[in-house]
């Protein structure tokens, strides 16, 4: 909502400033985004005073002078006006200075003679049409001073953040009435020279009535609450005057006709639409002798130029006015072009309507077209405000245009519904808002915003009825609300007092997650927070209105997201990633939900560590690195995980699982990638499922049920060893086809319990090595809890592993 | 003299000239203990005392002599190569310390996330735990339990990405509070980050998916005063010493509603580009939970009493580390996710 400073100060006969408006109304109505000067180009102009003034050498009417505009030296400046006069002050455009018409002031030669900068006219200034000689001012400042400072020229423009809960304040009525209650002002109309034009008083009918040769007729009272209409005879189109194009301007307004602007006018002045048509122009009903104005839904397929010159297609979902037989305007919408007004218009028929908030809604969706009466009917305009909006812009018409009104106006009106009174109970205000107020003083504010306030004797309740142009206030919390804006925010305290823990912990996959990021970041990952927006498929969720067809899905997978970032990075040449997230991932549901999982994943490619001079050529992260970094990451998110080798395609590395079922995997990962990129490696777990079905039924709660903690298993302390260990090492020939988990479970059977620690630790199947197998080196720590081990005891052990990996595995020890 | 007391002599001067010799740290300061221990003044001493002995014992106090001269050469010339070879260590070129150190990978949080653990970390000093929803939810979790009247231009501000069948995709983190409200009684007091959506097209400043932290706190006797000061408090401990400020908003689940301001950021509250002029900058919604929210939730309302807030970590970030575009949150770019990384 733009508002006009003038605008408002004319409403509530004050004069108060641009920002002490904006500070009152942002504090306690609404808030004021943005304040403009609206003549923000007069900014560069200063005050200057003409020192020394003579004739032009080589003109007849120009002259040369000396100018102090402040800056500390005279500048010589050329003048064409009649009028300059050393020692007076006038109004100067600085060199630099880009003027109204969009000439930029510079300095040059005129005839011969230098000029910096230019004495102004008021015209010049877009201040009047005064042009025969520059602006004298009668001003006590110093030269200097900037012209905004010192002139009272301008209007301010607010832009005021309307909230959908608050229609009233889509005027200067209503932003205005909030200030006269705020600051205590009495509110009135602006003087807009009607005083002393009379207009019947309307006729009421319930659905169809008739006069000044039309019959109106509203098809259904669901469509509109109301609608007043009145036939205006021998205006006279034309330009509108100074004040009211003023007005129009100030609120980001054009001007178009003196008809036009007198509806734009009462919309900005107290949120009513209205509407004039060229009464000639609308068609003429063969079976009537009067014209017919039928508010009716549009029949599919009817069609409807605008006044924006677009062809529209009408649907059942919209209404429309229409005449005996075509529609002639899209309700609340905008007016059709048939019927507009144009310079040649005598006669009118002007429209003041209150439609339905949840048909022009559908209407304005339907036609895809938003107008200042669309956006103001959507939110509901109050239906008590037509008559005075009838009669304002009636007789503004009639000021301005001339013409006469014959007959009395029509109003298609059920009539008004009393407003059912609310029971505000102080102690309830108290608890609220955390701090009592007197009854009197609740009463006072509601009643300076139009409530009906009356105290029951021993204040402990207050019987409110709302006015009826806020219809957004229906029960003892809206009042409350009102209460405390009114009172104020900032007045009310704002000490610490004490409060009670809460029943909750936090939720398990919360902690989990933190703990996967310290993990993870403390790894040398960096943690990335992609959309979850994919192309996707058959398999995927689908987004009925996505934004992109090529975002038209949810992920099932994160990994999904974290290629397409590794392949972002990679065109962006970097080569060396390491990306995780914690994040959702869908599956499609069985009834409309779909199945919400919450995971981990990490993609991980290029250089094990940065280059350094004792590593010139660092390694490339393999299969290995993503082991590591998933037996991490399970082992932060879920205990007794375990990597299973994958079996079957070959991107798959390793299937995580946990107590029995494949959680997550590890896998290589297939990018759009350069060909200098290295091999990618991806990691996925399922950190548990994220509920997303109803927890009780609408209005129960589920305070009973049992709330799973997941148990973390703790680590329980083994003493630590007193006895020296001792190893050795195993060089064993390994067939194809027996794998290392196999050996190492071969020997550790065969070890027992004295086998502290059996490490993996070299393998080689090149030259050397008989064909088929592969020479692996396992180191073995064995240790007895209580003393030292003897050699032959050791021994023992050795050939009894050698001995079992023979007859169970045919491992044999490697002999060269 | 006897040939015991000559014993005697040799002897000591075997210890004395080792402690000398092994005690020279230097080339120098060897050569000086040797012409200190070992000169022909001395050797010569120990010639005459030879020569004054009588004829029987010089043979024995020849060996003896001989056995000292072996000795300290020995000492002397072990030492020498000690020195020598602690020299050859020093001449060596020295360690350039100024060589980078050996390098490892950065890694880190996003900074959405240091935004988040950081609100969390302050509400969890005013008793809050944390608490998570579903992204995926149903309208009336998101709408219709939240007080959003249907069909009216309050579903505006919430342009909503359709699942179909009464799916959607969040639009805030609201519905966690009913559902936290739901599964446990009063006192409440938590906090609920996560991610929502907005069908909004990226550019500079918007995404269609963006961070929120839900807050909530529900019990008897809880007013807008807890209301204001818990936020006040948080906006000092997070932003540091800074005015604040309530204006009136509207959010259909909470009434009283409230924004609350801080001092703009990059001013300082002296009026920029940044905050229209104003010197504020709006920082969080907040209000009083609507009555119908909590007996949406099987709460009594008469009873109980609650306030919300809604902040954008996003915003912050963008403001905490000057981004002049909402996109590098979401490209994640390894250089700029490497340079936020703490």
């Amino acid at each position: 909502m733009n508002a006009s400073v003038a605008w408002l100060n004319a409403f509530v006969r004050g004069s108060h400033t641009a920002e002490q408006l904006r500070d009152l109304i942002t504090a306690h109505t609404a808030t004021v985004e943005e304040m403009i000067a609206l003549r923000d180009d007069l900014a560069p102009i200063v005050i200057a005073r003409v020192v020394e003034e003579a004739l032009h050498p080589d003109s007849d009417h120009l002259h040369i002078t000396k100018v102090d505009a402040g800056t500390g030296e005279l500048l010589d400046v050329v003048c064409g006006a009649p009028n300059v006069t050393a020692g007076k002050m006038y109004p100067f455009a600085p060199t630099g200075t880009t003027m109204l018409d969009g000439k930029k002031i510079e300095k040059r030669k005129i005839r011969g003679q230098t000029s910096n900068g230019m004495l102004c006219s008021a015209r010049e200034l877009g201040l009047g049409e005064e042009h025969e000689g520059i602006m004298e001012l009668d001003l006590d400042v110093a030269p200097g001073t900037p012209f905004l400072q010192v002139m009272p020229v301008g209007d301010s423009r607010l832009v005021v953040d309307v909230l959908p809960n608050r229609p009233d304040l889509l005027s200067h009525l209503g932003v205005a009435r909030e200030v006269a209650a705020l600051t205590g002002a009495s509110l009135a109309f602006p003087d807009i020279g009607v005083s002393g034009i009379e207009i019947h008083q309307p006729k009421r009918f319930r659905r169809a009535g008739n006069a000044g040769g039309i019959v109106m007729h509203l098809e259904d009272s669901k469509l509109a609450t109301r609608y007043m209409g009145v036939v205006i005879r021998g205006v006279k189109v034309g330009p509108s005057p100074t004040w009211l194009v003023d007005r129009l301007t100030a609120v980001g307004s054009r001007s178009i006709n003196n008809i036009v602007d007198a509806s734009n006018y009462v919309l900005h002045e107290i949120g009513q639409p209205t509407h004039a048509f060229d009464f000639n122009k609308i068609d003429p009903d063969p079976k009537m002798p009067e014209k017919t104005i039928v508010i009716r839904r549009a029949k599919d397929g009817e069609t409807l130029t605008t006044l924006d010159g677009a062809k529209r297609i009408l649907t059942a979902d919209m209404t429309v006015i229409a005449d005996s037989s075509n529609p002639i305007a899209l309700a609340g919408v905008m007016g059709g072009a048939d019927t507009e007004v144009d310079d040649h218009t005598t006669d009118l028929f002007v429209e003041v309507a209150n439609f339905d908030t949840g048909r022009t809604r559908r209407t304005r969706r339907a036609a895809g077209l938003s107008t200042d009466a669309s956006y103001r009917f959507e939110r509901g305009v109050d239906v008590t405000l037509a008559p005075m909006a009838l009669y304002r812009v009636t007789s503004l018409i009639i000021a301005l245009a001339g013409g006469t009104v014959a007959e009395p106006p029509i109003d298609l009106y059920a009539g008004d519904v009393p407003r059912a009174p609310i029971v505000l109970r102080t102690s309830r205000v108290a608890r609220v808002l955390g701090v009592a107020l007197e009854a009197s003083r609740i009463a006072e504010l509601l009643t300076g915003i139009g409530c009906v306030a009356n105290v029951e004797a021993g204040d402990a309740a207050i019987h409110v009825i709302a006015p009826t142009w806020r219809q957004d206030i229906t029960a003892e919390v809206d009042l409350i609300e009102e209460i405390a804006r009114l009172h104020g925010y900032d007045a009310l305290p704002g000490d610490i007092r004490p409060y009670r823990p809460g029943t909750t912990t936090d939720a398990p996959l919360w902690t989990t997650a933190a703990r996967l990021r310290d993990t993870l970041s403390a790894a040398g990952l960096l943690e990335a927070r992609p959309t979850p927006f994919v192309s996707g498929g058959e398999q995927h969720v689908r987004v009925l209105n996505p934004l992109a067809e090529n975002e038209g899905y949810l992920r099932r997978t994160l990994l999904e997201s974290l290629v397409r970032r590794a392949e972002y990075n990679l065109t962006h040449m970097q080569g060396n990633i390491r990306l995780y997230e914690i994040g959702a991932a869908f599956e499609r549901g069985e009834d409309g939900l779909p199945t919400e999982t919450t995971r981990v994943a990490a993609l991980i490619m290029g250089d094990r560590e940065p280059t350094h001079f004792t590593n010139s050529k660092p390694a490339q992260m393999d299969a290995w690195d993503a082991k590591s970094l998933a037996e991490r990451i399970a082992h932060v998110a879920a205990s007794g995980a375990e990597l299973r080798p994958g079996n079957g395609n070959d991107d798959l590395l390793w299937e995580i699982v946990v107590d029995g079922q494949v959680r997550g995997h590890v896998s290589r990962v297939t990018l759009d990638a350069p060909v200098w990129a290295s091999p990618a490696f991806g990691i996925e777990l399922e950190l548990g499922t994220m509920f997303n079905g109803d927890l009780a039924a609408p209005g129960q709660h589920a305070h009973g049920a049992a709330v799973e903690m997941p148990k973390r298993p703790v680590t329980k302390y083994r003493p630590l060893p007193a006895m020296p260990a001792s190893e050795f090492d195993l060089a064993l020939l390994v067939p194809g086809g027996v794998n290392a988990a196999d050996v190492e479970g071969t020997i550790r059977r065969a070890a027992g319990e004295l086998l502290e620690r059996l490490v993996a630790f070299d393998v080689y199947d090149g030259a050397g090595v008989e064909a088929g197998h592969r020479s692996v080196a396992w180191r073995l720590t064995l240790r007895h809890p209580e003393r030292t081990l003897r050699d032959k005891e050791i021994e023992g052990r050795r050939s009894k592993i050698l001995s079992v990996l023979q007859t169970e595995l045919n491992v044999r020890q490697r002999t060269s | 003299m006897t040939i015991d007391e000559f014993r005697t002599r040799v002897e000591s001067h075997k210890a004395e000239a080792s402690q000398h010799i092994l005690g020279a740290l230097d080339a120098n300061a060897l050569e000086e203990q040797r012409t200190h221990v070992w000169s022909r003044t001395v050797q010569q001493s120990f010639s005459k005392a030879l020569g004054e002995l009588p004829a029987d014992d010089r043979r024995e106090a020849g060996r003896l002599f001989n056995e000292l001269k072996v000795h300290v050469e020995a000492v002397l010339e072990s030492r020498r190569a000690e020195i020598a070879s602690l020299q050859h260590a020093l001449d060596k070129p020295k360690l350039d310390l100024t060589m980078p150190a050996r390098a490892r990978w950065r890694g880190g949080k996003h900074p959405v996330t240091l935004v988040i653990d950081e609100i969390v970390a302050i509400f969890r000093e005013l008793g809050f735990t944390v608490a998570l929803g579903p992204e995926s939810e149903s309208e009336w979790y998101n709408f219709s339990a939240l007080n959003f009247p249907a069909d009216h231009p309050a579903m505006d501000m919430h342009d909503t990405f359709y699942l179909g069948e009464g799916a959607l995709l969040r639009t805030h983190t609201s519905p966690v509070q009913i559902r936290t409200l739901q599964s446990s009684p009063p006192p409440i007091r938590i906090l609920a980050p996560g991610t929502v959506f907005r069908r909004d097209p990226f550019d500079a400043s918007h995404a269609p998916a963006f961070a929120q932290v839900e807050g909530l706190a529900v019990d008897e006797g809880i007013s807008f005063v807890d209301l204001k000061a818990t936020l006040t408090l948080f906006a000092q401990k997070f932003f540091g010493k800074t005015r604040t400020r309530f204006r009136p908003s509207y959010f259909p689940f909470t009434e009283p509603s409230a924004e609350m301001d801080v001092e703009c950021r990059l001013c300082g509250g002296r009026g920029c580009s940044a905050c229209k002029g104003t010197g504020w900058m709006e920082i969080l919604g907040s209000g009083m939970v609507h009555p119908s929210v909590l007996e949406a939730a099987g709460i009594d309302s008469e009873r109980y009493t609650g306030w919300a807030f809604g902040m954008g970590p996003g915003r912050i970030a963008m403001l905490r580390y000057g981004l002049p575009d909402i996109r590098l949150l979401y490209d994640s770019d390894i250089r700029f996710l490497e340079q936020v990384a703490e």
